[in-house]
């Protein structure tokens, strides 16, 4: 059993997706134990597989018995175990939360939304866990697909927001298509790691098609994660769909595509041939600091919570994207921790804000007024995630900025130190409006009448469906701050397994 | 937009262009994927190690099952999107208002006759495409989408009601589910008998009279059935919800 | 000017193809336009990768009948020199590349069977774009209900005008 488990973290959610579209269809009240069962199977799954990676090193699950390249093999090493644990959990964390908000949103869909969300995470996971370049093409569609319905099952500008996605999306990954096959026009090989040994054997560190390659993939992959100048269908799509697709999709779609950025790059094309052009790497980490002020500055202007949040995700891919780009050891070990944490901190605060609207059935900041007073567990859970968005310790988002940080110090990208500091600023900034308006109530200007209407309102402390993931992600978060060290002694091997030092000059 | 639009494009293409000169040239025996390791063994050892002489059913169904059932998994997801975000239960205002109505005469003699006719026949073929994958072009995706395409004929000749009898939407569901729990199952018992998912050669206890070779071959018809399954079902769940808007009572 | 054109023709077309699928999605202002140039664009591809296996002068990758079977209907109970007499015809030059696989061909049912691999063009872009042409149908179909679904929410599937709409009813 133990052997079978990289297979299992995948293929739980995938039958338990099938059994949902089968059974929930006439038999709604088994949908949301079955969800849970299949994540808390994957949790499980993939909790034993980074355990035995962290034991026995790089696990190769050879996919129908064949040897790569012939065949299609998942490999697990220290960074996809972080990761898939990480997919899972989130996934476990959101479903949980699903129980209420999705009766309310799509009660006449239940299977369906239950069967496409398990969908989702079967290809998030699918994605993270294959060694095959052209399988992850496959599985971006599945999870792109499934997200597309995800968002176009909201109201109304859900659905515009969600043809936009298809568009771009579709470009995205046409891109990533076109890259893997002008990868085998000139290797001939699929396999990950076969194709890293391909170049170096054929010597094909010069060749124009290669670098056409490495361009088609890496905007293909950042239109996916909706990285600054491509990032406009990002904020409707996120804002306007149901809660819980939102619940799963912020935290896990940005955050898994930054995951295949970095696998492209050091595991594909090798550090060595990635950070050769170092002019490339100056000119990107400056778009990155484009995209943090971008992003950052466009969540000031918003008065809609979840329009805010999304564009701080658009900052936070900024964020991951120029530490991957600072050619730099703690750069790099910076941006992949922070995958990990701001999955967790992008869940903690899309709870909030799915508990909000499905309290107060209304989007704007103002629907927070007295919060604290009304439901002061759940301003808890969300102030672990808020402290961790701004950056305060000993929250995982801090250490994530002070790995990002002494990054861009060592590598000498001061523009990229500045705009990550203006950014935590500016988090601080919002996130002590919410504070305030929460605590201390909206000021009488801007809404007098909902000032003395605390008493009379009927709003009390969130249902235990939804408290149990928002504090669970909040205990999370302080738990990955304070193991910071652990987490980036495994991400160190990976790296030092990469050979990223050789390739940084 | 058309400016930036145009401006992408080419850049686009000036970008792909510029790499044209560097690829082997078109038909070339040497290129390198065409001379790699990869491609030599799947046309010299398919024959030898799953005794199937359909080149691409081996890779699709076999090397590359993994991906093939996937693949299945993305239609099977379509149909489900489009269910969940087209379908309306129960009566409820119509959201597209259709601007031509459609004509409510009889169908014609010469269209229903043709097709009562044809349409059996077309089934078979879909029948023979699929199972003879192994030895000619075809198999289950090909097979399944001529299959769904028969009841589309029925229901573009007659109506979507008539369609519908044969195939209503629980049985879509069911025929979907079922055609990717038998290509997984092929899986599963595959790790049963201790071996890696999908690894149809450890299957041979359960066929009689085959050595593991010969399982490979006979799993691989299995799973190109289990594809069709859904490929139709999902195909005619489609078109049905697409052509009446949703609410599966008229289309087109 | 031509000439040298001619080998690599195929992937200039290819190029041309997506730039008026990629010029239709971003440009296009209906959005069953746009989808039919996302169609356009899938299906560039397809010929791009196709391009990909082609080998001059060999044929589609399935061994045919009278390859398998040399000598028709006796195949099991004969002797094996038999088989190697009408094999010769098949490549003998190629039997030092087979034997690099023997292990993996231990057990075969045509032990006597040796395939030159120039016969056959390259299996695997056929495979992987079998794989393709389905998600291209899947993102289509999914496209096609969300704009149907966009048509009954605002009346219209043309960008502008559900701008329009939107930006009126903020108002």
């Amino acid at each position: 059993m133990i052997d079978q488990a990289p297979a299992l973290i995948l293929l739980i959610p995938f039958l338990a997706s099938i059994i949902v579209a089968l059974v929930g269809f006439r038999f709604r009240a088994v949908c949301y134990p079955l969800v849970l069962l299949g994540m808390a199977g994957s949790v499980w799954a993939s909790i034993v597989t980074l355990l035995s990676v962290l034991e026995g090193g790089v696990i190769r699950y050879h996919l129908g018995g064949w040897e790569p390249p012939f065949g299609i093999e998942l490999r697990i090493d220290g960074l996809n175990a972080l990761v898939v644990v990480v997919v899972s959990s989130v996934s476990l964390l959101a479903a949980i939360y699903s129980k209420r908000t999705v009766l309310a949103e799509n009660g006449d869909k239940v299977s369906q939304f239950y069967s496409l969300f398990l969908l989702l995470a079967t290809g998030l996971l699918g994605m993270v866990l294959t060694g095959d370049a052209f399988n992850l093409y496959v599985l971006i569609e599945i999870a792109a697909l499934t997200s597309y319905a995800l968002i176009a099952m909201g109201p109304k500008r859900a659905t515009l927001a969600a043809y936009k996605y298809v568009i771009m999306g579709t470009i995205g990954a046409s891109f990533y298509l076109l890259g893997v096959g002008y990868l085998y026009i000139k290797t001939g090989s699929l396999n990950m790691v076969d194709i890293q040994e391909q170049l170096v054997a054929r010597d094909l560190a010069g060749s124009p098609a290669i670098m056409v390659s490495f361009i088609l993939i890496t905007v293909g992959v950042w239109i996916k994660m909706a990285f600054f100048p491509l990032h406009a269908w990002l904020p409707n799509a996120y804002c306007f769909s149901p809660t819980t697709s939102s619940c799963i999709l912020a935290p896990l779609v940005t955050k898994v595509m930054v995951y295949v950025m970095v696998r492209m790059m050091l595991t594909v094309y090798g550090a060595e041939y990635t950070f050769a052009h170092l002019e490339w790497s100056r000119i990107i980490v400056w778009m990155a600091v484009l995209a943090i002020l971008a992003g950052s500055i466009s969540a000031l202007g918003q008065t809609n919570l979840r329009k805010m949040l999304s564009f701080l995700i658009i900052a936070e891919v900024g964020y991951m994207v120029g530490g991957v780009w600072l050619a730099e050891e703690m750069g790099m070990v910076g941006s992949i921790y922070h995958i990990i944490s701001d999955a967790f901190m992008t869940l903690c605060v899309f709870l909030f804000a799915g508990i909000i609207i499905s309290k107060t059935g209304k989007t704007d900041l103002n629907a927070l007024d007295g919060m604290f007073k009304k439901m002061p567990l759940t301003m808890v859970g969300f102030l672990a995630g808020a402290f961790s968005l701004i950056g305060i310790p000993p929250t995982a988002g801090f250490f994530s900025k002070w790995y990002l940080i002494q990054g861009g110090i060592n590598s000498g990208r001061w523009e990229y130190v500045v705009a990550l500091l203006i950014s935590s600023l500016i988090n601080a900034v919002l996130f002590f409006r919410i504070i305030e308006i929460a605590y201390f109530g909206v000021k009488p200007a801007e809404g007098h009448d909902h000032h003395h209407s605390d008493g009379h309102d009927k709003i009390s402390e969130a249902p235990l469906s939804q408290l149990i993931p928002l504090l669970g992600t909040g205990v999370l978060l302080l738990v990955i701050g304070l193991y910071n060290k652990d987490i980036v002694a495994v991400i160190s091997d990976f790296l030092s397994s990469s050979n990223l030092g050789s390739g940084i000059r | 937009m058309k400016i930036l639009g145009l401006i992408a494009v080419i850049l686009t293409g000036g970008l792909l262009l510029s790499a044209v000169h560097d690829f082997p040239d078109w038909g070339d025996t040497t290129s390198p994927a065409n001379s790699y390791r990869l491609s030599q063994y799947y046309i010299t050892e398919t024959i030898h190690v799953t005794a199937v002489p359909n080149m691409v059913t081996a890779v699709l169904a076999d090397f590359r099952g993994y991906d093939t059932m996937f693949e299945t998994v993305v239609i099977f997801t379509a149909g489900i999107a489009i269910i969940g975000v087209l379908r309306r239960y129960g009566p409820g205002p119509k959201l597209a208002a259709p601007k031509e109505t459609i004509s409510k005469e009889k169908p014609d003699l010469i269209i229903t006759t043709t097709c009562r006719l044809l349409i059996p026949i077309i089934q078979i073929f879909a029948l023979y495409v699929i199972a003879h994958g192994h030895h000619s072009p075809g198999g289950g995706f090909q097979g399944g989408v001529i299959f769904g395409a028969s009841f589309i004929l029925l229901a573009v000749a007659k109506d979507l009601q008539t369609a519908q009898k044969w195939v209503p939407e629980k049985r879509v569901l069911k025929l979907a589910v079922i055609g990717i729990l038998i290509y997984a199952g092929f899986g599963l018992v595959a790790m049963l008998f201790g071996s890696n998912f999908l690894d149809y050669s450890v299957l041979h206890p359960l066929m009689p009279a085959t050595d593991s070779i010969m399982a490979r071959s006979h799993s691989m018809l299995g799973v190109e059935i289990g594809v069709a399954f859904t490929v139709t079902a999902i195909m005619f769940s489609i078109y049905s919800n697409l052509a009446s808007g949703g609410d599966l009572k008229e289309g087109l | 000017m031509l000439e040298s054109l001619s080998p690599s023709f195929n992937y200039w077309i290819y190029v041309i193809i997506m730039m008026i699928g990629l010029y239709a999605m971003i440009s296009k202002n209906n959005f069953v336009k746009k989808l039919i140039g996302m169609s356009i664009f899938q299906t560039a591809i397809i010929l791009f990768y196709v391009s990909i296996s082609v080998k001059e002068g060999s044929t589609i990758p399935i061994l045919y009948h009278d390859q398998i079977h040399p000598e028709h209907g006796e195949h099991h109970e004969d002797g094996q020199g038999d088989h190697h007499q009408a094999l010769d015809t098949l490549a003998k030059e190629h039997h030092d590349s087979h034997a690099d696989h023997g292990d993996a061909a231990a057990g075969s049912h045509y032990p006597d069977l040796v395939i030159k691999p120039d016969d056959f063009s390259n299996p695997l872009p056929h495979v992987l774009m079998l794989t393709a042409i389905v998600v291209g149908v899947s993102t289509l179909g999914v496209g096609l209900a969300i704009t149907q679904k966009l048509y009954g929410e605002f009346g219209s599937i043309e960008e502008s005008e559900i701008l329009d709409t939107i930006k009126s009813s903020n108002d």
